[in-house]
């Protein structure tokens, strides 16, 4: 029998079994941000625990850092710099790599990873942060993790783990123009439940997912987490050995040996998942979520389910409670719902192919009235380079504001947020209550889908606008 | 790290699905780069009127007696789902809960709860809602007896119910060991597997 991409990776970085199912697991890289990693570079230190391969450990300043332009130190959220002065005095002496604000490769976590070829096929990745799973798009192991479970990395370059059950996802069919990888993971987590994917790493496969380009794919395994699932991977194919050639951390005079290496790695034909899921994409139309959950989601061409229609009597519930906070009543249509605000940015859709899809809508038109909308790029690399292509220039003129690289709006962290009951599409990967601050009415969508609302000022489709891509 | 084997509490039935680590702990209330003085963030969009009073929202069920004092949470499927943020579970222990009941976890904080001595507990839906049933009906005196040794909650004196832990999970909550001590004693096969995995694959070297 054959074995999963997944468990050929697990099985090369096996130390050892524990019995109890419990193996001792090699962890290759570890990335930190200020937010969590300080604690746990701080905890170690109180503790005199040495961190056993700083040359193996990155971290970046993403979280709590503003984005306004001229930023530094100082943060609107009270005691953020803190956060910034700890992680910066923890990594200082080491041999950590560090990102530093006024680094020209600072940026969220999970977008300077691929950047800078941090992330790469076949290794052992984690992070204390629950997006860690976007990496998996590069065939990389990676997945997120606690404090606690982030130091032991740190101070063994191990973890001790149960190996998940297997999940394949087969996303097969044709993605219809106009509709995204968030389009697709909205739709699965819609079908399945936000814990649709409970105790299973998945495989993303099928012949969407090798048409994907490789920042479409990271999009799709960054939001596994919202599906329940430990973590998600796509297997390496030329695509991602292109994407990786001349990265700041991808290996050089090895080049060849790692692509030869990665050419290889995949799922047996006959490797035994645990479960299986197939969707067809044909019939995919662009995605909003009207609730509170990413499962709360719909086709913006569709309306609100119906309370009733919801059999389990906690869900109901759920419900209920999610369309008071939202606003929105049962049974009405999604499209056309007025917004407030816009904000396109997280790890998410935050690289520059989102801002592309984003600014190619947005070109020689602006917002409606009365509509505030930001763009926040997810790395100071995306936005050199979007400056370099005239993105910024269409994003202002359109009137959206243009910011510094960082997690921004995507939570609030007690700086920034657009206000009470304030409706926001946005491009992000929560639409919990409060998440993107007290009260603030959060639709998650595609790049094009906010561009799109922003301009008609109402939820809507780009399409139902008039624009092609 | 307190080890636990059996105690006796009050439980909160706190029935909701999917409540994420946002929810548990706002992420604005996580003021200083600490594990300590979080417990009174704990669900504070929830608990409290408004988060600068701090004035207590009194239709909260850990504001109203005798939760007050629970030990125990009862709660909906995917609890802990969201965010990795280790300051829920911190959050939690610092309040004073001991163990949760729910149909199922968000993975991180499972295991978040394993490493800071709280006890995850999986229960079918039916049996919370009728756990639920019994504490409404006299909270103070209905409490859960929680015994990890032989994987059991009992309440109402005959009805017992038990659970599923893995075995290491159990003992680290029992003996309350601490992991990275331990690993590191494996040091020398875990440099050996180190210096192999190198070798064979040379392009991981990070410089
Ligand atoms: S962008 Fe948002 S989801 Fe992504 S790492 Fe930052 S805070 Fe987390």
């Amino acid at each position: 029998m054959g074995s999963t991409l997944f468990e050929k990776i697990w099985d090369q970085h096996s130390i050892c079994d524990l019995g109890d199912g419990n193996e001792l697991i090699y962890i290759d890289r570890i990335f930190l941000h200020e937010r969590t990693g300080s604690i746990a570079l701080k905890s170690l230190e109180e503790r005199k625990v040495p961190i056993r391969n700083p040359n193996q450990v990155f971290a970046t300043i993403d979280h709590i850092v503003d984005t306004f332009p001229g930023r530094g130190d100082k943060t609107l959220m009270p005691s953020g710099s803190d956060f910034i002065r700890s992680l910066r005095a923890s990594v200082k002496g080491t041999k950590i790599h560090f990102f530093d604000i006024d680094d020209p490769n600072q940026g969220i976590v999970h977008v300077v990873s691929p950047e800078q070829g941090i992330a790469l096929p076949g290794i052992t990745y984690i992070c204390p942060d629950s997006h860690t799973c976007s990496l998996g798009a590069l065939g990389t192991l990676a997945w997120g993790v606690g404090s606690t479970e982030c130091e032991h990395a740190l101070a063994t370059n191990t973890l001790i783990k149960k190996k998940p059950k297997l999940m394949k996802i087969m996303v097969d069919g044709i993605l219809p123009l106009g509709v995204t990888s968030k389009d697709i993971i909205l739709h699965l987590i819609s079908q399945h439940g936000a814990d649709g994917a409970k105790d299973h790493a998945i495989e993303f496969m099928g012949s969407v997912v090798e048409n994907l380009e490789i920042e479409s794919r990271l999009t799709l395994c960054n939001m596994a987490v919202e599906f329940g699932a430990t973590t998600g991977i796509i297997a390496p194919d030329n695509k991602t050995i292109s994407y990786l050639e001349g990265k700041a951390f991808s290996p050089e005079e090895d080049f060849n040996k790692a692509k030869h290496y990665w050419s290889e790695l995949k799922t047996d034909q006959d490797a035994i998942f645990d479960k299986t899921i197939t969707i067809d994409c044909s019939n995919i139309t662009p995605y909003v979520t009207w609730g509170t959950n990413p499962q709360q989601a719909i086709p913006i061409s569709h309306s609100i389910p119906f309370v009733d229609q919801i059999k389990n009597k906690n869900e109901k519930e759920s419900m209920i409670r999610a369309l008071e906070y939202m606003g929105l009543e049962q049974g009405q249509s999604i499209n056309n719902q007025k917004i407030d605000a816009a904000f396109i940015g997280s790890c998410t859709n935050s690289r520059i192919s989102d801002l592309r899809s984003a600014a190619k809508i947005l070109k020689d038109k602006k917002i409606a009235d009365n509509i505030r909308a930001i763009c926040v790029p997810g790395s100071s690399q995306v936005k050199k380079q979007a400056e370099e292509e005239g993105l910024d220039r269409i994003f202002k003129s359109a009137g959206f504001e243009w910011r510094e690289s960082g997690c921004s709006m995507c939570f609030f962290a007690g700086g920034e947020s657009f206000g009470e009951n304030q409706r926001v599409i946005s491009t992000t990967n929560r639409n919990f209550e409060n998440r993107q601050g007290k009260s603030t009415r959060t639709h998650l969508a595609s790049p094009m889908t906010v561009a799109a609302s922003a301009i008609a000022g109402k939820i809507s489709d780009a399409k139902s606008i008039g624009i092609e891509q | 790290m307190k080890s636990f084997k059996t105690f006796s509490g009050i439980a909160a039935p706190l029935i909701r699905v999917n409540i994420d680590t946002d929810a548990i702990i706002p992420s604005r209330e996580i003021k200083t780069v600490s594990k300590k003085g979080l417990s009174g963030g704990l669900f504070a969009e929830w608990r409290y009127l408004s988060l600068e009073s701090r004035k207590e929202n009194p239709d909260f069920i850990l504001n109203q007696d005798p939760f007050k004092k629970a030990s125990i949470l009862v709660t909906g499927n995917n609890f802990g789902c969201g965010s990795s943020r280790e300051h829920a579970v911190w959050a939690l222990s610092e309040w004073g809960i001991r163990a949760i009941i729910a149909p199922s976890y968000g993975s991180i904080f499972y295991s978040n709860c394993i490493k800071n001595g709280i006890l995850p507990i999986v229960m079918d839906g039916r049996v919370i809602s009728s756990m639920s049933e019994f504490i409404k009906d006299n909270p103070e005196e209905n409490r859960l007896t929680v015994n990890l040794i032989k994987n059991e909650v009992s309440y109402s004196n005959e009805v017992i119910e038990t659970f599923v832990i893995q075995k290491q999970d159990k003992e680290f909550l029992i003996n309350g060991l601490d992991q990275i001590e331990q690993t590191l004693q494996k040091n020398s096969i875990i440099s050996e597997f180190e210096t192999l995995h190198k070798k064979t694959n040379p392009w991981l070297n990070a410089s």
